[in-house]
């Protein structure tokens, strides 16, 4: 069964990390990398994906016309999605645990974050015959 | 020229393959590394064959490649294992694993079988070995059917030798203590890849007909080595009679068609016939198990070319059989909407409640899909669309969540525009 594990972020943690020392965002990219990795090698990674910095993020919607109207500037407390990974487990109690490593990636001073990650199971289910 | 092999070289390739395999490890004693030397076999062929044509005696040349990739490999295994001066059990490696007696391609082929769906693995990786060394499938084309990226299939692939070899199994077949809950493995494992297949053969995944069809194939093979086994008879048949209604089974834009509404005609005859030839020929034997009952069932229906017309008191009978035989929840789940069918929907709901208090299905779509299918038959709309819509959140399939919210839906507009239709 297939889960999307989502990371999110607010604009400011975002600004707050762009200035953590060199040593702090080493070890935080290194446990990331290292972390795909090893959902590789568990025969378990289906796709990952960082998303770009919320700055210039949009909402798009048709008008009535059909013609597209965006929507930027957001306010500051808003939540966003930062990054994803999606996974192909055995139950969901693994998905919880994968998504558990992750919040805990090491932060400032090599704390762990304990950022929230939602989990969401993908519908990718068989469907059975119906009567 | 051709860089792609023909069916006729592709389909004998497939058939090569657990052979092949079965020879190399025989020599070289090494199941995983004897693994991945096929695989580059497999592959080799694939190139070569469409430019040099098919060699004369393809079973060799692959056995010749193979092996040539196998001594390599021990040469540099050997290599590493002198640089980290461990000069104890070099030998391992070049010896075939004792006590291993002449077997024909056939053994081969069946003790494959059995080591791939080893209990100790968990079904999908069992599923993903199976594939490989047995059907010879390459890891892209199974990572394509699971819609994983290669690399993770490949390890999963890894990881599921690695569990094998570490369980200390040797080449060979089960002892009879334990062959036949071995086999209830390799059958499951056989259901799980057809299911696979079958169910999600739908939209944009039209590739997964393939694991269907290779479900088929390697059942088949089974069936040839143990002609005498009845569930594996059952359980080819079951599956040749329930493919036979893949054209049916969902409409134009991917819709799910349930049985009853099924256009019939466009059921594959030529699998009914093999089916049900196969299912009547097995239940005269003797020794009845739950996959020959499930193929009955499916052949009954098969063989009504009305869905009004269906033998439902012999589907509930063959259900009771199957219910006193097994204590598996969606058994019961099954009896009940064949009770429904032959004693009125009430009886059929009396039986859900008894699943209720069982608790094993609890939170689970399809007992809400049958109670709400159930609730319609016997005229409680409000109730039937309130379940339907419970369904329609709880199942994992997009498909199954469209059938079951339109369901809903086409019940609520009929409550407003004719309160009064029971």
């Amino acid at each position: 069964m297939k889960y999307i594990l989502m990371m999110g972020g607010t604009k400011k943690g975002w600004d707050t990390f762009n200035t953590w020392p060199k040593k702090d965002l080493q070890a935080h990219i290194g446990f990331m990398m290292a972390f795909g990795k090893e959902l590789t090698e568990s025969g378990e990674l289906v796709a990952a994906e960082g998303l770009a910095p919320p700055d210039q993020a949009k909402v798009v919607r048709a008008g009535n016309n059909g013609t597209p109207i965006t929507d930027g500037v957001f306010p500051e407390a808003k939540e966003f999605l930062a990054g994803y990974w999606i996974v192909d487990v055995e139950s969901p109690q693994r998905a919880y645990e994968i998504a558990g490593r992750a919040s805990a990636a090491p932060g400032r001073d090599g704390v762990p974050m304990n950022m929230p990650i939602e989990v969401r199971q993908v519908m990718s289910g068989p469907p059975e015959d119906l009567l | 020229m051709s860089t792609r092999l023909d069916a006729r070289a592709e389909h004998l390739l497939r058939e090569l393959a657990p052979k092949v395999l079965g020879a190399v490890v025989r020599r070289f004693g090494d199941f995983a590394a004897a693994e991945d030397a096929v695989q580059e076999a497999l592959i080799a062929a694939a190139m070569q064959w469409p430019k040099e044509g098919l060699p004369g005696n393809p079973r060799g040349w692959l056995i010749q490649v193979a092996a040539r990739r196998m001594t390599d490999h021990v040469r540099s295994e050997l290599a590493r294992r002198r640089r980290e001066t461990v000069a104890a059990a070099e030998i391992d490696l070049v010896v075939p694993a004792p006590g291993l007696e002449p077997a024909t391609d056939q053994d081969d082929t069946l003790i494959l079988i059995f080591m791939c769906c080893h209990p100790a693995l968990t079904p999908s990786s069992a599923i993903a070995l199976t594939l490989r060394a047995v059907g010879g499938l390459t890891t892209a084309e199974i990572a394509n059917a699971f819609l994983v990226p290669e690399a993770t299939m490949a390890q999963r692939i890894s990881r599921a030798k690695q569990s094998i070899k570490a369980s200390g199994v040797p080449f060979s077949m089960p002892t009879s203590d334990e062959r036949a809950q071995r086999l209830r493995t390799v059958l499951h494992v056989l259901y799980l890849i057809f299911n696979e297949g079958y169910t999600s053969s739908i939209g944009p995944h039209l590739q997964r007909n393939e694991l269907s069809r290779e479900a088929i194939r390697l059942t088949r093979a089974v069936h040839n080595l143990l002609p005498d086994d009845g569930e594996v008879a059952g359980l080819l048949a079951l599956m040749l009679l329930t493919d036979a209604r893949r054209a049916a089974r969902t409409g134009p834009g991917g819709e799910l068609i349930p049985l009853t509404d099924q256009d019939r005609r466009l059921w594959d005859q030529r699998e009914i016939a093999e089916g049900v030839a196969l299912i009547t020929a097995t239940l005269s034997k003797g020794s009845i198990g739950a996959y020959q009952l499930q193929a009955a069932v499916a052949a009954v229906h098969d063989e009504t070319p009305r869905a009004e017309d269906t033998d439902w008191p012999q589907i509930l009978a063959l259900y009771g059989l199957l219910k006193r035989m097994s204590d598996n929840p969606m058994v019961m789940l099954n009896h009940a909407i064949a009770t429904a069918m032959v004693h009125g929907p009430s009886a059929g709901l009396a039986l859900l409640d008894e699943l209720d208090a069982d608790g094993r299905l609890s939170g689970h779509h399809r007992l809400d899909a049958v109670r709400a299918h159930l609730l319609e038959l016997a005229g409680d709309h409000q109730s039937a669309i309130a379940h339907y819509r419970t369904a329609a959140n709880r199942t994992s399939s997009i498909p199954e969540r469209n059938y079951l919210m339109t369901q809903a839906a086409r019940l609520s507009e009929r409550a407003t525009t004719a309160p009064t239709d029971t």
